[in-house]
């Protein structure tokens, strides 16, 4: 009965985006129209019923009811109630119903909030919101019904893959979507302004929310994917330049350019088409990122159930979205007139950078993506890492970033460059400074030593905007914009330490073995057996001493699962301020005689943590700008409504 | 010209999404072919894998007689789904030298205990050296090697029935 309201309400709102698109058209069209009426509550009722689906099914993951067919094979009855939940969107039906889920409930949020766009435009963006939500609906109900029952109901579920139960998971995904589909608003919001070409700052300050809502759930879900890898795989790195995780990364790059844009074309009107293009690419990226993941036509460590027939279908709608959106600008960009000039040293000059250089290390990101893809054509296979993505993002990363060090310190249209002389060379002084000692202590390799030299700049020329300001009545978004700068500074401080620094030992150990590694002291007490609900493990005792202090107990796994059957290691991490000892355990090393030796991989990473307490920094920021521009936004309706409340007044008097 | 750098997004999508359209279409292709066919197999000497079978040496391979070089392991379970038609190759006169990747004396002792040994030597491969070599990239893959010690034909995955006819007309052509 529950799967059966839950698939009645995803019908039903399927309906009422049909609806939408229809009466949104045709307001469009006749200008108001009767049914104009119709276009927001159809959004609102839309996420209702939509988020009602979903609630149906968390509850037949929470009560595990086995004759639906995606809680049997996926779930299982032993699992903990945290990673039942987690499971509900932990496979392909699923994640597929949250994403239409977050996606109704965003179009019915500004359907009941926005008003302060042109009407005809509301109802282009709202139209073109119901456009993309039908393609999706069908996706679901045709191809990957998630209520779908067995003519049998299991006996028991089939499990999750034990990568995923943990708690990682429960999150990750989730923040991801409310990600991307924040985009599809943005994006949604660009087609609308394109059908009245009614762009300028009104239609910015309108989208800006959302772009920085969904840029704010992108930068968490990278940072958090980022950490899961990390922990969970035991391999020791956090980035791998795998296509699922570039597929999270390019529409956080697009959104990223999107949102420096869109303050561009708020604040001075300039750059209109080019936000509008922005803003069709970052959901394309959103929508590529599905593609690539479901699809299986690359190779990734992700393993998704991958089915051709899927990837045809999401192939589809990217032509019919993207493509049509591409053709529309292609149609209407020309008429959109250019907004407002300003010279290039200037604020915007700035920003127009940061852009070209973001696009630049979007189409590298996305061209080492997809270039397995292209050769293939030709029978070459191809695996494109780590050698490739590093130095060509780094050509247009490192200038972008010496540009972000002194672009808030311009001002707005046209500014002399002889007037910020001074911070200029203080920051390049300090860059200079921090690259010759490290130059002097050994140099790293290229990309480590510049990291960590405009790594140091840049977290000092980060809060030079505040320099000179009273800093209590300096705004929300100026303190979100010093704080995501400075966050950047932070991660890019770990990631160059992480790749300089780090040292790795690989050892087969005997019970009482010591091992030393960096300013660590290592030994291996005991192993011993222990089980859990749904595992059985080696567990290593190990006491570690940093540089001869106390010695802390670490007990690293080595994990067998029984539902699914598969081994995955569960490392140990002592952090300190300074960086992270990571260590995992193995299997029994082979050949030994006498006693047992064990494989213990152990890395010494000074400060790593910096990478993800930057990206969290980043993301801080993201919601002080996001307060403050709602904040601002809310003052301006009040004092416009006080403005017409009073002209009212005068007039009736 | 303003007009027409517009349509360069589209047209770089629509070349993205032809792309995309045409690889679905293709059947994904999981094997990957060793570029050492027609190569001879570069040097190697391989320690027996257990005691009742010799270890294996690139000279062993260079006898004058066409061989199968089987890449097998105990903890693979394709392995297990291929030994009997190991079995029926071995019986009709092939010879087979197998390779044990990363294994143990005593699993393997248990394996060819418990399936049979179709083996003339096996030599204990620990870090895939030789397999690696010769341009394997799994377990269980078969080798064809004429009497001059060069790869002549490649089979990746576990010998289904149906393949042993094709394996005798490959070693018949290697000069078997």
């Amino acid at each position: 009965m529950i799967a059966e309201l839950g698939l009645a309400a995803l019908w039903l709102a399927a309906a009422l985006s049909v609806l939408q698109l229809i009466a949104g058209a045709l307001a469009l069209r006749d200008g108001s129209g009767e049914l104009a009426s119709l276009v927001r509550p159809a959004a609102i009722v839309q996420g209702l019923l939509a988020a009602f689906a979903f609630v149906m099914l968390l509850w037949l993951f929470a009560v595990t009811d086995l004759s639906v067919k995606l809680v049997a094979t996926n779930s299982h009855s032993a699992k903990p109630m945290i990673f039942k939940l987690a499971g509900a969107w932990g496979n392909h039906e699923g994640s597929m119903l949250l994403w239409v889920t977050v996606m109704a409930l965003a179009g019915g949020l500004i359907a009941l909030v926005e008003r302060r766009l042109p009407e005809r435009t509301m109802f282009a963006t709202l139209a073109a919101q119901a456009f993309v939500g039908i393609g999706f609906y069908a996706f679901l109900l045709l191809s990957s019904n998630p209520f779908e029952r067995l003519p049998e109901p299991a006996l028991e579920g089939m499990g999750l893959n034990p990568l995923l139960q943990d708690i990682g998971l429960a999150f990750h995904p989730p923040t991801l979507y409310f990600g991307y589909v924040g985009l599809s608003v943005a994006f949604s919001f660009a087609v609308g302004a394109l059908l009245t070409r009614q762009v300028g700052p009104a239609f910015a300050r309108a989208m800006r929310p959302w772009v920085l809502g969904a840029w704010i759930f992108l930068t968490l879900g990278i940072t958090a994917g980022s950490y899961w890898a990390y922990y969970e795989l035991g391999w020791g790195g956090w980035w791998f330049w795998d296509p699922v995780e570039n597929a999270s990364l390019m529409p956080w790059l697009a959104a990223t350019a999107l949102l420096h844009s869109v303050s561009v074309l708020a604040a001075r009107d300039a750059l209109r088409a080019w936000t509008i293009m922005l803003g069709v690419v970052a959901f394309s990226m959103s929508m590529l990122g599905t593609f690539l993941v479901r699809s299986g036509i690359l190779t990734s460590v992700h393993a998704f159930a991958v089915d051709p027939e899927r990837g045809t279908f999401i192939l589809f709608l990217l032509g019919l979205y993207i493509g049509g959106a591409l053709l529309l600008f292609a149609l209407r960009a020309g008429s959109v007139a250019e907004g407002e000039r300003f010279s290039i040293t200037s604020r915007e000059g700035a920003l127009v950078f940061n852009n070209v250089m973001l696009s630049a290390i979007l189409g590298i990101v996305l061209l080492g993506t997809l270039y397995p893809l292209l050769t293939e054509v030709f029978d070459v296979r191809v695996s494109v890492g780590p050698p490739y993505f590093n130095p060509a993002g780094a050509i247009f990363t490192i200038p972008m970033l010496l540009v972000m060090a002194v672009g808030p310190l311009l001002r707005w249209r046209g500014d002399r460059i002889s007037r910020i002389k001074v911070p200029m060379i203080v920051i390049a002084a300090i860059m200079l400074a921090v690259l010759a000692v490290v130059i002097i202590l050994g140099s790293y390799g290229l990309l480590a030593d510049l990291g960590l030299a405009v790594a140091a700049g840049l977290a000092i020329a980060s809060f030079l905007p505040l320099r000179g300001r009273n800093l209590l009545r300096v705004p929300i978004a100026t303190w979100g914009m010093v704080v995501a700068h400075f966050g950047i500074a932070v991660a890019l401080f770990g990631m160059a330490s992480e790749s300089a620094f780090s040292e790795e030992k690989l050892a087969a150990v005997s019970v009482g073995d010591n091992v030393e590694i960096g300013p660590w002291n290592v030994s291996l007490l005991a192993t011993r057996p222990v089980a859990g609900p749904n595992w059985t493990a080696i567990e290593g005792q190990l006491m570690a001493s940093y540089d001869g202090g106390e010695a802390i107990l670490l007990k690293p796994q080595s994990r067998n699962f029984w539902a699914p059957p598969q081994e995955t290691t569960e490392s140990v991490l002592s952090t300190r301020w300074n960086g992270q000892l990571y260590a995992v355990i193995g299997n029994e090393a082979s050949g030994g005689e006498g006693a047992e030796r064990w494989q213990l991989r152990l890395w010494w990473k000074p400060f790593v943590t910096l990478i993800w307490y930057g990206g969290i920094l980043v993301a801080l920021g993201g919601l002080l700008a996001l307060i403050g521009r709602v904040k601002g936004d809310l003052k301006r309706r009040y004092v416009q409504s006080r403005l017409a409340g009073r002209k009212e007044e005068g007039e009736s008097a | 010209m303003k007009g027409v750098r517009m349509w360069v997004p589209l047209l770089l999508f629509a070349g993205f999404c032809g792309l995309a359209a045409y690889q679905l279409t293709q059947p994904k292709d999981e094997f990957i072919e060793s570029t050492m066919i027609g190569e001879p197999v570069p040097d190697f000497n391989l320690r027996p894998a257990i005691e009742t079978r010799p270890g294996v040496a690139l000279a062993d391979l260079k006898d004058g007689r066409a061989k199968l070089l089987n890449i097998w392991a105990s903890w693979c379970v394709p392995c297990i789904a291929e030994a009997p038609q190991l079995e029926a190759l071995q019986r009709q006169g092939v010879p087979i030298v197998g390779i044990a990747i990363r294994d143990k004396p005593e699993d393997v002792a248990r394996f060819l205990a418990n399936y049979g040994n179709p083996y003339t030597r096996i030599g204990a491969d620990d870090l895939s050296e030789v397999q690696l070599s010769i341009g394997s990239s799994g377990v269980p893959e078969t080798f064809v090697v004429n009497g001059d010690g060069v790869i002549t034909y490649q089979h990746i995955g576990d010998i289904r029935a149906e393949h042993v006819p094709l394996l005798l007309q490959e070693l018949a052509e290697a000069g078997a």
